[in-house]
């Protein structure tokens, strides 16, 4: 059951008793529970497989085969969701603008000047009337990030948007998708499997079990945002391994 | 560059130069030469006979076409979309797809008799199978991420089928109507021939009866060169358009 409406200050409120697909034996996602905070960026870290992309996609309303409540508050009205997919899945016969547009009903009220100023910020104002097979996958990627932002999402789902690229063009990505989000605050629920990632973007880590999968731990980043350069994600990645014996089974 | 873009008419060129020789070699009313061929389809035209049929078998070609089409697409994208209907349909698809041309006209004109619903019916009967077959695969191969993102974003069904379906679909489509074109006014003249008392195929009996070799071909031309003509000016600027982006 997806539920809108809530207090003030909790933007999502997730719990889904259990999830089973067809066929399995044992469920995908068992007595899982996370509330998310209005502008927080959040990272779901888990090993491939563990179902991260399910809850997404239950979270999305694309899966609705769950038992349980995912209660997104904060809006008297349905709260507007942007999902940046694991593949960039734009459609190649329509222009970059033509992509981000597309997803408003009305085509009357694009709001030009924002996917402008979006464009600007992710460095693709001179590509905007460029189809997606005359862009790198990294632009892509950008691309769908603007698609999402472009709706003023009171929730961001980002499912491994950088998964497959190369570890240069993923930094260069995620940073200006920080830059971006720092720009437009929206509350961000990013699942990757890469603890650096991880800790190079959120405010908080939330470390999720193998299926079943539920919530094992959840930590601050306690370093500064424009400290996180490789050594100090490295040495807070390295206390986490220390300090939490749980989770090195994880990495 | 230029060179290449003279190809096609050379060859043509090529093969009328090869047509010529041989009818000189063999000298026979079974091999008219090509300029026998176009005196004649001049005297049929200015007769007003071959435009008079070429017509009427055109209007059943747009009819039998446009009713095959339009079945063939909305049975096709429900079996690609529905594995149960697919389930269902399937074996019945295989048995129409076998089934000889010849054997439905026959059926249609004893059952419905010599009447040109029975006509157009036998022909759209031959031709749906092929459309559902080539827009079913099409269905199949739609990319499951992008109506995934149509669906997230709240697409209407129009919309999703507007903007992310039918692209997707456009080359099965394309294919269909070809390979429609192609196969429809064959058929069409096996009707004619068989059961009409006009129309290219039943003047094409004609001709046979009389053993009027150059009639045939000048007929044939003339069919050829339209459908070449509806190729070059509606087809590929459909085609051009469709896929720009590419």
């Amino acid at each position: 059951m997806r539920r809108y409406g809530g207090d003030n200050m909790t933007v999502v409120h997730i719990e889904i008793h259990g999830k089973t697909h067809h066929g399995a034996e044992t469920p995908t996602i068992k007595n899982f529970k996370l509330t998310l905070n209005s502008g927080e960026f959040i990272c779901l870290v888990g090993q491939s497989g563990c179902g991260k992309t399910t809850l997404l996609n239950s979270i999305a309303g694309l899966d609705s085969s769950y038992s349980g409540e995912i209660k997104i508050g904060n809006q008297s009205q349905n709260p507007k969701i942007g999902f940046v997919f694991q593949h960039p899945c734009l459609l190649p016969w329509r222009t970059v603008r033509q992509n981000i547009e597309l997803i408003f009903e009305n085509q009357k009220n694009v709001p030009k000047e924002q996917i402008d100023d979006l464009l600007n910020l992710m460095q693709l104002t001179t590509y905007a009337n460029a189809y997606p097979r005359q862009l790198s996958e990294g632009m892509k990627r950008r691309v769908s990030i603007i698609r999402a932002f472009a709706i003023n999402p009171d929730l961001l789902l980002m499912d491994e948007p950088f998964v497959s690229l190369d570890a240069p063009m993923a930094r260069e990505v995620s940073k200006l998708l920080l830059q971006l989000w720092q720009n437009r605050p929206h509350t961000v629920l990013f699942v990757t499997h890469d603890l650096r990632e991880a800790i190079a973007l959120a405010d908080r880590l939330v470390f999720l079990t193998h299926r079943p999968m539920r919530v094992l731990k959840e930590i601050e980043v306690s370093i500064a945002r424009e400290q996180r350069d490789y050594k100090n994600i490295e040495s807070f990645r390295e206390q986490l391994i220390q300090n939490y014996s749980e989770l090195r089974l994880l990495f | 560059m230029v060179f290449l873009k003279f190809l096609p008419l050379l060859s043509i060129f090529a093969f009328l130069i090869l047509w010529q020789c041989l009818a000189i070699f063999l000298h026979s009313h079974l091999l008219p030469s090509p300029e026998n061929v176009a005196r004649v389809l001049w005297q049929h035209c200015e007769s007003g006979e071959l435009p008079h049929h070429l017509s009427i078998t055109l209007l059943r070609l747009v009819v039998s076409f446009t009713v095959s089409m339009f079945f063939g697409c909305i049975i096709g994208i429900a079996l690609g979309m529905n594995q149960k209907l697919n389930a269902f349909f399937d074996n019945w698809l295989v048995i129409f797809l076998n089934v000889p041309a010849l054997v439905t006209v026959i059926l249609c004109y004893v059952w419905f008799g010599l009447t040109e619903s029975a006509a157009i019916l036998a022909v759209v009967l031959n031709k749906v199978p092929n459309v559902i077959v080539t827009l079913r695969e099409g269905t199949r191969a739609l990319d499951k991420d992008l109506l995934n993102m149509a669906k997230f974003y709240g697409f209407s069904q129009n919309k999703t089928l507007r903007h992310v379906i039918l692209p997707q679909l456009h080359p099965f489509l394309m294919s269909a109507t070809r390979s429609g074109l192609a196969l429809i006014w064959k058929i069409i003249l096996m009707v004619e021939l068989l059961g009409r008392s006009d129309g290219m195929g039943y003047q094409l009996h004609l001709f046979f009866q009389w053993f009027d070799i150059a009639s045939i071909l000048a007929y044939t031309v003339a069919f050829v060169a339209v459908i070449q003509f509806l190729e070059f000016t509606i087809l590929k600027p459909l085609d051009n358009e469709a896929l720009r982006w590419r």
